[in-house]
């Protein structure tokens, strides 16, 4: 195992009775793809705004690239980079000069001299756009300078918000291969996200919610360990009669529609043939529907988990 | 006359080659669309696509500027008079009365349709988006879910037929979202036509239909079956110790094939007469990769989604 660039440990935070982050301790490998996922109100911002030090923690403590975080709040500001979901760039100046701004307020090196601007620029494939305003770039290469403009100062950690909401496919794919190229060169990645699809781009992950942390892994094993059954989904014009009487069939333990089909997760064990004709015999004359074995999504495993904390009796406002 | 139809099925809106342009920069470019009668109806695009502009033709706050539109059976903008009191709209900024209770905004969106006796309509819709027991609550003091159910209650008052949505879950989160999916699932089954914009991919899987809508243009549209269907690739998942190094491995063995690293796993996107399963693996296993598991997964919206623009992008230059 590598080496840990955070660590967090029996982190308190209260508002008052409230108690936003309660006892959260969790570690992040350097170079990795870490996504802290909850609803809102799950206290997500509370403990960002504590990693990088613009809040005091109640007890506990957080340690960032070697920096003792709650004693040295300023210190970690240098080491950190952060981009938002509607990048905040600045549209009436060009794609150099908003670098050059941004790696100014960072007291960024390599932004100083337009040489090193330019390599840069290149490197997040804005070649020849130096001097395009930010306002008149499309979407999906605005976003890609507004990473440019987070990491200039080379941070050891960059903080991602909804990194790319609103933004193509296409685009959002280079950004993502971007994303996973700094990660390799030893940036960690921090991602919060209410796109579970977003998530599934992080190797590590962690669900709060009411201020704990409820659930961790990588998203493959979270799906593994979270949805132990196999989940099916059932397709045709015969999904909708299915649809009417799957919900009362003990062998069916969850079960959600979407538009054209029908997702059920069955007991464990059971095989798409064996499903397959339990729905035959189901359907009578409504022969004609299709059925898959599919993976589930982090969506349905984070579902899962928040249902399962409110029905233990947890307090969830 | 309350849809327009064609062949025999029913459409709640019919565009028929409509352009539209602000300061000589076009927003929509000869769009043609039928959207069905009674469900969801998705529009999904990145930001700046055109689904806004095409929300706001629907609801006649934007006229065509070519091309003819047709909403509810009634040509627009001529018969927009006759047909307003069927539509609601609800804005990217739900405009909701911060200092009002719901009961108080209730009241306020009742009056500017005109409607006398709403009273009953009120209650059935507080008691279905489950805000009855705070309706003398400020909307300001509502949570954002609440606030979202709130807003789509003000446009449901005046019974309309057809209810346009501009990016209504805009930053909520997940559990928030899966009930305000359940209420929008709800009013489909009543016969009523939601039309909803997104740049969610995951989210127009759970419509009746979807259009894609890329700088102004309709790539395709179809219920999220048929469009996964349409797709003339397949995709292996693989599972292997080093998904880095596995790239260009990948890239030599099938140069045709679309790869996507995920936080745990890759993605081989390949024609039907790509590589078997057992091949990748051996040409992995020999370029000392060991492969943990694969197997075949279904594509998303969003993998046909991405394959259309890039031809699209080919066929531009």
């Amino acid at each position: 195992m590598g080496e840990h660039i955070i660590e967090v440990s029996s982190l308190v935070k209260r508002f008052g009775d409230f108690i936003a982050v309660d006892n959260v301790s969790f570690s992040v490998e350097k170079g990795s793809l870490f996504g802290l996922l909850g609803a809102n109100g799950a206290g997500k911002t509370t403990l960002i705004r504590m990693l990088c030090g613009l809040m005091a923690a109640d007890a506990g403590s957080v340690s960032l690239a070697g920096i003792d975080v709650l004693k040295n709040p300023e210190e970690v500001k240098m080491r950190i980079g952060y981009m938002s979901q509607r990048f905040s760039l600045y549209r009436d100046l060009t794609a150099d000069e908003n670098l050059e701004f941004f790696g100014g307020l960072y007291g960024a090196r390599d932004t100083e001299g337009a040489a090193g601007r330019s390599r840069i620029l290149d490197s997040v494939g804005l070649a020849g756009m130096e001097n395009t305003l930010a306002g008149d770039l499309p979407g999906g290469i605005s976003q890609r300078l507004a990473l440019a403009c987070a990491m200039s100062h080379n941070p050891a950690v960059l903080f991602l918000d909804e990194p790319t909401a609103g933004v193509d496919p296409v685009s959002r794919r280079r950004f993502w291969d971007l994303i996973h190229e700094r990660a390799e060169e030893g940036t960690t990645v921090l991602v919060t996200t209410h796109y579970l699809d977003e998530a599934e781009y992080c190797n590590d992950i962690v669900l709060m919610h009411s201020g704990r942390i409820v659930a961790d892994g990588g998203p493959d094993e979270m799906k593994r360990r979270i949805i132990s059954g196999p989940v099916f989904e059932i397709s045709g014009s015969g999904a909708s009669f299915l649809e009417s009487v799957l919900e009362d069939e003990s062998w069916v333990i969850e079960f959600s529609l979407f538009g054209d089909s029908v997702h059920i997760q069955t007991e464990e064990g059971m095989g798409l043939i064996d499903v397959k004709s339990r729905l035959l015999t189901l359907a009578g004359n409504n022969q004609d529907f299709e059925i898959e074995h599919i993976t589930p999504s982090l969506e349905d495993v984070f579902l899962r988990i928040i249902d399962q904390s409110e029905s233990e009796g947890e307090a969830v406002i | 006359m309350s849809a327009s139809n064609i062949n025999g099925i029913d459409y709640a809106a019919v565009l028929d080659s409509v352009g539209k342009s602000f300061q000589g920069k076009a927003a929509l470019k000869s769009l043609s669309l039928k959207i069905p009668t009674a469900g969801v109806f998705a529009l999904v695009g990145p930001d700046g696509a055109g689904k806004s502009t095409l929300l706001q033709m629907l609801c006649g706050l934007l006229t065509p500027d070519s091309g003819s539109l047709e909403v509810l059976g009634v040509s627009l903008p001529r018969g927009l008079a006759g047909v307003r009191p069927q539509l609601g709209y609800l804005s990217q900024h739900f405009s909701l009365y911060g200092d009002l209770s719901i009961d108080e905004n209730m009241a306020f969106a009742a009056e500017i349709y005109g409607m006398k006796n709403y009273l009953y309509k009120r209650d059935e819709l507080l008691d279905m988006t489950g805000l009855t027991p705070f309706r003398k609550r400020l909307a300001d003091r509502l949570s954002g879910g609440m606030k979202q159910k709130l807003a789509l209650a003000c446009t449901l008052v005046h019974n309309p037929r057809l209810i346009l949505l501009d990016e209504p879950t805009n930053g909520v989160d997940p559990v928030s979202r899966r009930e305000f999916w359940k209420l929008l699932r709800g009013l489909g089954k009543l016969n009523i036509t939601l039309v909803m914009s997104t740049p969610y991919m995951d989210e127009a899987e759970r419509a009746d239909s979807v259009a894609f809508i890329h700088e102004g243009k309709l790539l395709m549209t179809g219920s999220p079956g048929e469009i996964r269907r349409s797709w003339d690739r397949k995709i292996l998942e693989i599972f292997c110790d080093r998904n880095r190094a596995a790239m260009p491995v990948l890239s030599r063995l099938y140069p045709e094939g679309d790869l996507q690293i995920f936080g745990d796993r890759v993605h081989l996107a390949m024609l039907q007469d790509g590589p078997e399963e057992d091949e990748v693996v051996r040409c992995l296993e020999d370029a000392g990769i060991r492969v943990k598991s694969s197997g075949p997964v279904r594509s998303g919206l969003e993998n046909v989604f991405l394959s259309m623009i890039q031809k699209e992008e080919a066929v531009n230059g």
